[in-house]
């Protein structure tokens, strides 16, 4: 039952490669055999109290059911509570991470069970555009959807061997937890409670939103700060007006809200004048302008008055599938700065003198058996949608909901996105 | 004619009411029959081909394969037309076939419910299988009504008869399940089965998400079967049972075949009540992540390309909603009719 930290990583014997020792990857309790049985159960009641809050937009159905979910769950929680107390008395000891003295094994058992059913689980939203939604057909599209393509193309060899599971933003966690998804990629945010009450990995920003305004160009306003004696049309349920509340409180400004069920109504009130703008995550105050009828009349300020960085979630328990989603990430990104595209990979692999990257698609340094998979691994989840900014481009690009990259543009561009080196 | 004029405009308040009903009438329907016909938008591939000021008819019709079928793949969607129109046939041979409704009605509820889960889930005689998770849109709505009706319904029964038992076990038991089932909401029961029930399988087990909401409700409406039925047998005189008694039947024939059939008689409308509200219950299972019609409309209206239709999708869910609402209300006053629970009265 002792907790083991293991040592260092997947060092290479020839000393050519080090281990990465990264923010991603410090303690961890290795626990093979408990890997795929369920969590602490309190941690998992913990779940409930979540707010369904952080994802790009709260969709309309979002907003009824969180409340309608919010209003249950509290009634619930009596209930669950006590029910999680016996279950804690009974089963915990047995639930207990047993730990054993070794090192990371690729590709490890989460890999070794995706390749066993021949499908990888991947938690997507219900839909929010931009990230996922269906398409006339029902095919899924999003960034957070290319995500779990590039996954399953690098893992499996297909990127349509996918079993798409659309959560709800309560049953999210539950169903990462339970096993029934093998990564959480939902534009839900990556937080302390979440890594350490609910024991998940969090394991890389694939985008950084925020809560911005969408305002009326007469304001004459071009910064948040300047929004003093404003009112803003803010759906409930969420932590949208709290942000607010915060951000007034410590600037000293004043910023009025008028309450609503869905954004439907509160981009209606809006147009009619009864508030001067309207707030909501940045991924979908950029969908929500262009369906106004005169989109150019509104503006979308610059800047953020909270930090939601969305990414990628997976059960804690299994270091090595962590590592391969987060080099996933990481190489998506090493793509764009390499100049490394859907359309070129291929010929960029026998022809680049670039050791990144002839690393990073498998022309040298094998880095893809290291993690138990191909050396292709990167080149096929290249191709699914190309590199990041290619998916940025796809997804939020002028030609799509026209956000601008901001922080989700690379650091050399003065963005955020910071790959760890390919090395 | 004169008896509707005097209706309407008789008393001097009645005048007032009709006139001012008129004028609301004349205030919302002119808007939304310009809104909805006069400038509305029919093609189209995105919402940018629709005028601003009508109706984006184009994003219904885009997507009305993916309101009936949700996501079931394209190539099997012929498997839902057999299963849905076997349904629609042997429904209509039941309540209007001049002879042979009872096999239509034997058909309807043992060949056609397993043939059609072998159909639509598929998987043997080498038939595609298809996950539930692509299951959708109208198509499930039609699958768990009929299933949740067919389940409930006998289970129902055993718990009307079970709640007037003599046997204490029995008629507590069959309190208890009534009154908890009928005293939780649908919704918690729901998210019970969706966030609970993982904490309580065994390691590696995972049921069927659809599975889950079937059961739920198929319990959930049990309970209020049973006490329609129950009032049903309550409406039996208790001179029938004692007839068939003193005939020699036993006690539970006397019950099956004299008390049953005339108390179901009088219970069809409140079971028809109970299967037009299950079926917009339903709608309930997009909150365990299964893409019902409500569902699959509220995921469109995410899509880049058809942002801010929701009046549009709405629409089309009443409309949907309504017209399914009322064949199923027709189908029930066609079943009383047959019966005969309108015209003979047991207990005149």
């Amino acid at each position: 039952m002792a907790v083991t930290v293991y040592p260092n990583r997947y060092s290479d014997k020839s000393g050519s490669v080090r281990g990465p020792v990264g923010p991603f990857e410090t303690r961890k309790e290795i626990d093979k055999e408990q890997l795929r049985r369920r969590t602490n159960p309190i941690a998992r009641c913990s779940g409930l109290g979540q707010p369904p809050r952080d994802d790009g937009g709260v969709t309309p159905a979002q907003s009824i059911w969180g409340l309608i979910m919010k209003r249950t769950l509290h009634r619930m929680l009596g209930a669950v509570g006590l029910a999680a107390t016996i279950l804690a008395a009974t089963a915990l000891p047995g639930l207990a991470p047993a730990a054993h003295a070794q090192g990371v094994t690729f590709p490890g058992p989460t890999v070794e069970a995706i390749k066993k059913r021949g499908m990888l689980s991947c938690g997507i939203d219900t839909g929010v555009p931009g990230f996922a939604s269906q398409d006339n057909a029902g095919k899924w599209h999003g960034i957070d959807v290319d995500y779990c393509r590039a996954i399953a193309a690098a893992v499996l060899g297909d990127q349509e061997k996918v079993k798409w599971v659309p959560t709800t933003a309560a049953a999210r966690f539950t169903v990462l937890q339970s096993g029934e998804i093998d990564v959480l990629i939902r534009d839900s945010t990556l937080t302390f409670t979440r890594s350490v009450q609910l024991g998940l990995d969090e394991v890389a920003v694939t985008f950084y939103a925020g809560e911005g305004f969408l305002v009326n160009k007469k304001l004459g306003v071009s910064k948040i700060t300047e929004l003093n004696g404003a009112t803003i049309c803010v759906i409930t349920g969420a932590t949208l007006e709290l942000n607010i509340a915060d951000f007034a409180r410590s600037n000293g400004t004043k910023i009025g809200t008028l309450l609503f069920d869905k954004p439907d109504e509160a981009i209606a009130a809006m147009e009619a004048g009864r508030c001067d703008g309207y707030t909501d995550d940045t991924g979908s105050l950029a969908g929500m302008r262009s369906t106004l009828k005169n989109p150019s009349d509104w503006v979308v300020l610059d800047g953020v008055i909270s930090k939601e960085p969305l990414g990628i979630h997976a059960r804690s328990g299994d270091p090595s599938w962590q590592k391969i989603l987060y080099w996933l990430h990481a190489g998506l990104l090493t793509a764009e700065e390499t100049g490394v595209t859907k359309a070129n990979a291929d010929q960029l692999k026998t022809s680049s003198k670039d050791p990144f990257v002839r690393r990073l698609l498998g022309t040298e340094g094998d880095f893809g058996k290291k993690l138990g998979l191909d050396d292709e691994w990167m080149l096929r989840a290249i191709k699914v949608g190309g590199n990041y900014g290619e998916l940025y481009d796809t997804y939020f690009g002028p030609k799509a909901l026209d956000l601008p990259r901001g922080l989700n543009n690379l650091w050399t561009k003065g963005g955020l996105q910071y790959a760890l080196p390919w090395r | 004619m004169t008896a509707t004029l005097r209706a309407l405009f008789g008393t001097p308040l009645n005048a007032v009411l009709t006139l001012v009903m008129l004028g609301l009438f004349w205030l919302a329907i002119p808007p939304f029959v310009e809104w909805a016909f006069a400038h509305a938008t029919w093609d189209g591939l995105s919402r940018k081909a629709c005028a601003p000021d009508g109706a984006c008819w184009a994003f219904v019709r885009a997507r009305f394969a993916l309101f009936i079928y949700g996501r079931y793949p394209l190539e099997e969607r012929w498997r839902v037309d057999v299963v849905l129109v076997t349904l629609a046939v042997l429904a209509l041979g039941a309540l209007f076939a001049p002879r042979g409704r009872g096999w239509c009605l034997g058909l309807l509820m043992t060949v056609l419910p397993i043939g059609g889960a072998v159909l639509l889930t598929g998987g043997v005689f080498g038939l595609a299988p298809v996950a539930t998770g692509d299951w959708g849109g109208l198509m499930l709505n039609v699958v768990i009504t009929f299933i949740a009706v067919l389940i409930s319904l006998p289970i129902g029964v055993a718990l009307a008869f079970g709640r007037q038992s003599e046997l204490p076990v029995v008629r507590w038991f069959s309190i208890t399940f009534i009154e908890v089932w009928r005293g939780s909401p649908l919704l918690a029961v729901l998210f019970m089965g969706l966030i609970m029930l993982p904490m309580f399988l065994p390691n590696g087990v995972t049921v069927d998400n659809l599975v889950r909401a079937v059961v739920v409700l198929s319990l959930f409406e049990s309970a209020y079967m049973a006490e329609t039925i129950r009032g049903g047998l309550q409406g039996i005189p208790k001179g029938q049972t004692e007839a068939a008694l003193a005939l020699g039947m036993h006690k539970g024939i006397a019950q099956a075949l004299v008390v049953l059939p005339q108390a179901m008689r009088l219970a069809i409308p409140g079971i028809i009540n109970i299967v037009v509200d299950l079926f917009k219950d339903t709608t309930l299972v997009s909150i365990v992540g299964l893409f019902d019609l409500m569902g699959v409309i509220n995921q469109s209206l995410k899509d880049p390309n058809w942002l801010g239709l929701a009046m549009e999708g709405y629409t089309f869910a009443v409309v949907l909603f309504f017209f399914a609402c009322l064949l199923i209300s027709l189908a029930g006053q066609t079943l009383e009719r047959r019966f005969g629970s309108a015209s003979r009265n047991p207990r005149r």
